[in-house]
């Protein structure tokens, strides 16, 4: 295994700032991978492949943090079941966070945000 | 071969310090003062000492930091942290270590003053990477969405919540040393400001000062020391993940592996416990904690709690000091769920708050957010 180059983790970041939402996938037993890793979490080998990501996902948690509004108002923390499997901690955004449902089904989008692109998501219509 | 571990090392002394506010006292003055106390019960002194367990959220090597200031050379030391769980874990650490003759009396402490150190709280350099960008306020949005998805599958509500937290208060309130005793209704936990929906500042843990301190020794020696010696039955660790995010399913703690394990060397189940104490960061970690731990059935802890179910005479007394949500919570709790343990099975606690002929306590510690789930359960000399 080659110990050089981009990780996974500089992998996902690089596709990210292309504009594309990849997630791994074992070659071997065929799961799926979220955040990137260097092995497979379900059968230990380090054969992780990349494919996007559909981009569809359900809520399966919500949580509206409060804050003032001059530090910028409430805003959404969700952790989205992805289609594929895994798990993420994202937030659901151009909806305010209280209209936020566990069960509803969004779409990943790449907003820019200050530290860079975010997978986000919006409802789907 | 765990069974050998039953009943082979007992807790011979406690001490707690700082509870509440300590103000103008290190974190290190306050876990040196309740040390001394543990020692002082046990009748021994920091000389014999020569096992150390302890972690802290400042020190980055807790053992060596406390080690020298307490003037202590242990031959074994164990910094384990698993966030407030930590001296949860430090109970079988010591066991292990007692058992296999590396050491023959074991500190665990902690020390913090969180609250009157105010301003030099120091931000854990370990920041989960695929979570910090969408800034959830942590710990408490973990848990929030803990709840959050706990309400929806099984119809919790957030009175159920308050339940937790009134209940805590009135324990409290029967607990000199805890630190908020005022009066607290549902209503009012209900009407208080929110955090990160579905928690209020109620439904979350004090930010406080405190330190506490446990003795171990081997069963043999402890019936010699003076105080009634309390028994390790059992014990087990289970971790599933750190981040919140990558829990397969956010109403199910890895407690539900800890727990079974943990009664399967003590050779009990729920129904023998008579006193719980389980880690209160939040009110959802108890309503999970209660089902994971087999006390109720998964779903079923909105109806337990309802009515003052673990309140001062429901029907399981649960965190009989007001536990983190009421007695103190100085960034790790796990201590004080030994210390209480320890102080009900003796029959030392205040007389309203006593559970009369306690032989059984369980102590459940929790670390990050839902990260680290460690359950060890003690008995008096009657249930060796």
């Amino acid at each position: 295994m080659a110990s050089e180059g981009a990780g996974p983790d500089a992998t996902f970041r690089e596709y990210l700032q292309q504009g594309r939402f990849m997630i791994q996938k074992c070659a071997k037993c065929g799961a799926f991978i979220f955040y990137p890793r260097l092995l497979c979490t379900e059968c230990g080998t380090s054969d992780l492949t990349w494919q996007a990501a559909s981009g569809s996902g359900t809520v399966y948690s919500t949580t509206t943090v409060r804050r003032r509004a001059e530090q910028g108002g409430d805003y959404n923390v969700a952790v989205i079941a992805l289609q594929e499997g895994p798990h993420m901690m994202s937030k659901v955004v151009d909806i305010p966070s209280a209209d936020v449902a566990i069960g509803m089904l969004v779409r990943a989008a790449i907003d820019q945000t200050e530290g860079g692109p975010l997978v986000v998501f919006r409802k789907d219509a | 071969m765990a069974a050998s571990l039953r009943g082979s090392t007992a807790i011979v002394g406690v001490g707690t310090a700082g509870i509440g506010q300590a103000p103008g006292r290190t974190h290190l003055e306050l876990l040196a003062q309740a040390s001394a106390s543990a020692l002082a019960e046990a009748g021994l002194t920091l000389k014999d000492v020569d096992g150390l367990f302890t972690s802290t959220l400042v020190n980055f090597f807790p053992t060596l930091t406390v080690g020298e200031y307490l003037g202590i050379r242990p031959k074994v030391a164990g910094g384990t942290n698993l966030g407030g769980a930590s001296f949860v874990d430090h109970v079988m650490s010591a066991t292990l270590a007692l058992n296999a003759g590396l050491c023959d009396v074991a500190l665990i402490c902690y020390g913090s003053n969180a609250r009157s150190g105010a301003g030099k709280h120091t931000t854990m350099a370990d920041q989960p990477p695929y979570e910090l960008p969408y800034q959830p306020r942590m710990p408490v949005s973990a848990y929030a969405l803990a709840a959050a998805r706990h309400m929806h599958q099984f119809g919790t509500t957030r009175r159920h919540l308050a339940e937790v937290a009134v209940a805590a208060r009135k324990w409290a309130q029967l607990t000199p040393e805890a630190s908020e005793r005022g009066p607290l209704t549902i209503d009012e936990v209900l009407a208080a400001r929110m955090i990160s929906d579905p928690l209020t500042i109620r439904d979350c843990c004090l930010v406080s000062d405190g330190a506490g301190a446990v003795v171990m020794v081997r069963a043999e020696r402890a019936r010699d020391l003076p105080k009634k010696p309390i028994y390790f039955l059992g014990g087990a660790a289970a971790q599933w993940q750190r981040q919140v995010s990558a829990m397969p399913d956010l109403t199910v703690s890895s407690a539900a592996e800890s727990g079974p394990r943990a009664f399967a060397m003590a050779k009990l189940g729920p129904q023998d416990v008579d006193v719980v104490q389980l880690y209160d960061a939040f009110t959802i970690n108890v309503l999970l904690f209660l089902e994971d731990l087999g006390f109720c059935k998964k779903g079923e802890s909105g109806a337990f709690v309802s009515d003052g179910g673990i309140a001062p005479g429901g029907r399981l007394p649960v965190n009989t000091n007001g536990g983190g949500l009421s007695y103190c919570h100085p960034g790790m709790y796990g201590i004080f769920l030994i210390t209480e343990a320890t102080r009900q099975l003796r029959g030392e606690a205040e007389k309203e708050r006593q559970v009369a002929g306690a032989e059984i306590a369980l102590c459940h510690g929790n670390g990050a957010t839902l990260s680290s789930e460690v359950t060890a359960i003690f008995g008096t000399a009657a249930t060796v």
